[in-house]
């Protein structure tokens, strides 16, 4: 039997981007260990996962809302947060770390009063940190936007971001 | 498709080839597409048309071809002549000088700005020459978004040898001679394992491939799935067959979308071929993959968090044994092994597991993938044979530390490995000798550190990195690396006493042997290893810290 569809109609209506969830639940044809791969799409539909869609999701699957919450808050991708407009994400890693990153994690802290995983008051600017986006033999890396800047100096990196922005510097 | 289709289309494909006189390969591995190589690509297209040499010039994107910090990078066939740092103004230079006048342009070839001197044929640079390609052999020269110039350069060849003239335990006998070994990192005999989930009796078996490369520094698994993900997948499908396994679960981070891409086309490809799916190239035999992408958890690539995520759970360990082998996915024989592991198969099914064997060391066959970065004059992916020395990787192929520093460490299994000082830049890198340094061979990051890094620090890093991905489950893990990071916190803060380094130390002991999971049991590595090479460091903070109290 195909199980009821508890469709809150009001958020399917003010809500485009429901449709894609829906799609990929009835694709995954309802299956619970599809979860992540449904949270995917949510989370790239709507930039993060609202609350709302989470119970949506639970519903649909029927899986007790607790566990689509904590299988959400464990991995690191899944933000319960909206993002900024813009998104600074500077690379953690390894080679990034051996080369100065955490200088360049200062300069934008100091210069946004941001810290990672904030986002700026007038929600232009967020800004993350990544474990390491494999960009090595360019570190130390940070993305704005899709953009990948390389061999970044904690120095020029403020600029950068601002003219990003669309902010004459 | 059956057998005679797959010769048929390699003959077409090669004939395809042959037509143009030349052939561009513009590196699109990640690194180059992060320099900016799919412009180049566009612009290359563009000018090869707008000068009507389209019938002579073939341009084809590629994989990773190796030295990613002098990206973007072409590569000019058949001379095999790369050129570094192409921009967009260079394209036509290179197109008229290189092809029409035969004459390279010396002052863009690879390696020019360096001490190693440049060639015509970069493959004679030391970075290529002391290289040993089995599981990168096509990387950087076939186009990974396409089936047919896998085909052309012998893909599927094993595949159908396995299906046609062998028994899985010949398969799996043939592994067992190659003494191949996980390349995940622990290094465990890949035959053996294919031989006990071939033992047991199921409905249902699974293989997955584990591409969940959660090392930081690490990228020889997301280079090998975006510049030849065929190649994976013939892996798998030979690892369905040996095992009796019908289903293949395919589980690739989240943070690699290229990787994912590629590999879903090329899974696309091969279901059209009838590589994939019901009764393969004629055969009675199924298989079928589905991908699943990671969502960022360090844990998930151990083996049972990673089948605990596939299922759409936490990612948190069980246990072991029963070991996945016998309870796996949904409580199946489950085949687990890594992206490189399995791009080893294909080549050792076609030229025997003697041959591959010969080309490591006793104990360790094969050739191993790194990725070589930190402080190092050359950083990018690299491949040599089981047993080749530190030295001959940072200062050979690597060419050195920059800016006339000495080297100090080198850093390898990320978060769970160590680092390995230069009074043993001698090693021979294999799974042994590398345990016995207190490090681990890991996935094959390697890291290069200078004189200016700061190894107590170091050490804060990484287990900074094991508390925030430590699952939680287990007091010796969660709460363990707390401390551990405290106490080390406090150290570099000059706060602390030799009381603390005493502690550091039992308690980093004790995390290892008590934790549940190879992230906990392998969590004070890092810190261990600084501590038995560097612990003059750690003394400098404490000492400080005792003269500057008054006694």
């Amino acid at each position: 039997m195909k199980p009821k569809r508890n469709l809150d109609r009001e958020f399917s209506r003010t809500d485009p981007c429901v449709k894609l969830v829906i799609d990929k639940i009835e694709k995954e044809n309802y299956r619970p260990d599809a979860l992540i791969e449904i949270l995917h799409v949510a989370q790239n539909a709507y930039g993060y996962l609202p609350m709302e869609v989470l119970s949506f999701i639970a519903k649909e699957l029927r899986l007790p809302p607790s566990r689509v919450y904590a299988t959400v808050t464990f991995y690191h991708l899944f933000s319960l947060k909206p993002r900024g407009d813009h998104t600074c994400l500077v690379c953690t890693g390894t080679a990034c770390y051996v080369k100065g990153a955490q200088a360049i994690l200062e300069e934008l802290e100091n210069k946004f009063h941001l810290k990672p995983g904030e986002v700026t008051c007038d929600k232009k600017l967020g800004l993350r940190t990544a474990r390491c986006i494999e960009g090595c033999g360019l570190a130390p890396v940070v993305v704005v936007d899709e953009e990948v800047l390389s061999n970044v100096k904690p120095e020029e990196i403020n600029d950068k971001v601002l003219a990003k922005m669309g902010v004459k510097v | 498709m059956n057998r005679q289709d797959l010769q048929l289309i390699a003959e077409q494909t090669n004939i395809k080839h042959k037509q143009y006189k030349h052939k561009v390969c513009v590196c699109c591995g990640a690194g180059c597409i992060f320099s900016g190589s799919k412009k180049i690509l566009q612009n290359l297209q563009d000018t090869v048309k707008a000068q009507g040499k389209k019938k002579d010039i073939e341009v084809v994107p590629t994989g990773c071809m190796g030295p990613c910090n002098e990206g973007p990078l072409i590569k000019m066939m058949p001379q095999n002549t790369i050129y570094q740092k192409v921009k967009n103004e260079m394209v036509p230079a290179i197109l008229q000088s290189h092809i029409i006048e035969n004459k390279p342009i010396e002052k863009w070839l690879l390696f020019k700005n360096s001490k190693q001197k440049p060639f015509i044929n970069s493959l004679q640079a030391p970075f290529f020459k002391k290289q040993r390609k089995i599981v990168l052999k096509d990387c950087g020269d076939i186009n990974p978004e396409s089936i047919e110039d896998y085909i052309v350069s012998g893909g599927y060849k094993a595949l159908e040898r396995v299906l046609f003239e062998m028994s899985s335990e010949e398969v799996i006998a043939q592994i067992k001679q190659s003494r191949l070994r996980g390349r995940g990192g622990a290094g465990f005999p890949t035959g053996i394992k294919w031989e006990t989930v071939n033992k047991y009796v199921a409905d249902q078996k699974y293989v997955i491939c584990n591409g969940d490369e959660g090392d930081p520094g690490a990228f020889m698994d997301r280079s090998v799935l975006e510049g030849n993900p065929h190649r994976v997948l013939e892996g798998m499908i030979i690892a369905g067959y040996a095992t009796g396994a019908s289903k293949g679960y395919v589980y690739i981070r989240g943070e690699y979308p290229l990787a994912i891409k590629r590999f879903e086309l090329a899974c696309q490809q091969a279901r059209k071929s009838g590589l994939l799916g019901l009764n393969i190239l004629g055969s009675t035999f199924h298989f079928e993959v589905n991908i699943r992408i990671g969502a960022g958890a360090y844990v998930c690539g151990e083996e049972t968090a990673l089948i605990a995520s596939i299922e759409g759970k936490r990612g948190n360990p069980r246990p072991r044994p029963p070991f996945p082998a016998e309870v796996g996915l949904w409580g199946k024989p489950t085949l687990i092994n890594n992206v490189e592991t399995l791009a080893c198969v294909a080549s050792i099914i076609t030229h025997g597991g003697e041959w591959y064997a010969q080309i490591g060391t006793p104990k360790s066959g094969g050739t191993k993938v790194f990725s070589l970065a930190g402080k190092i004059n050359y950083s990018g992916l690299i491949e040599v044979p089981m047993g080749t020395s530190l030295r001959e990787i940072v200062f050979n192929i690597g060419g050195g530390i920059p800016g006339g520093q000495k080297f100090k460490a080198a850093q390898t299994g990320g978060p769970s490995g160590g680092c390995i000082p230069a009074e043993h830049l001698d090693v021979k890198m294999d799974y042994e000798n590398l345990v016995a340094l207190g490090s681990i061979m890991g996935s094959g990051g390697l890291i290069v550190m200078d004189e200016t890094s700061d190894m107590v620090d170091v050490a804060r890093f990484f287990m900074e990195f094991c508390v925030d991905e430590s699952c939680g489950k287990c007091v010796p893990c969660r709460v363990g690396t707390k401390v551990l990071y405290d106490i080390l916190t406090k150290i570099c803060q000059r706060q602390a006493s030799m009381k603390d380094l005493e502690k550091l130390e039992e308690l980093a002991l004790f995390v290892k042997a008590t934790s549940l999971c190879g992230l906990g049991m392998a969590a004070p590595n890092p810190l261990l290893s600084t501590l038995r090479y560097f612990k003059n460091e750690y003394l400098n903070y404490v000492n400080l810290q005792a003269a500057l109290q008054p006694s």
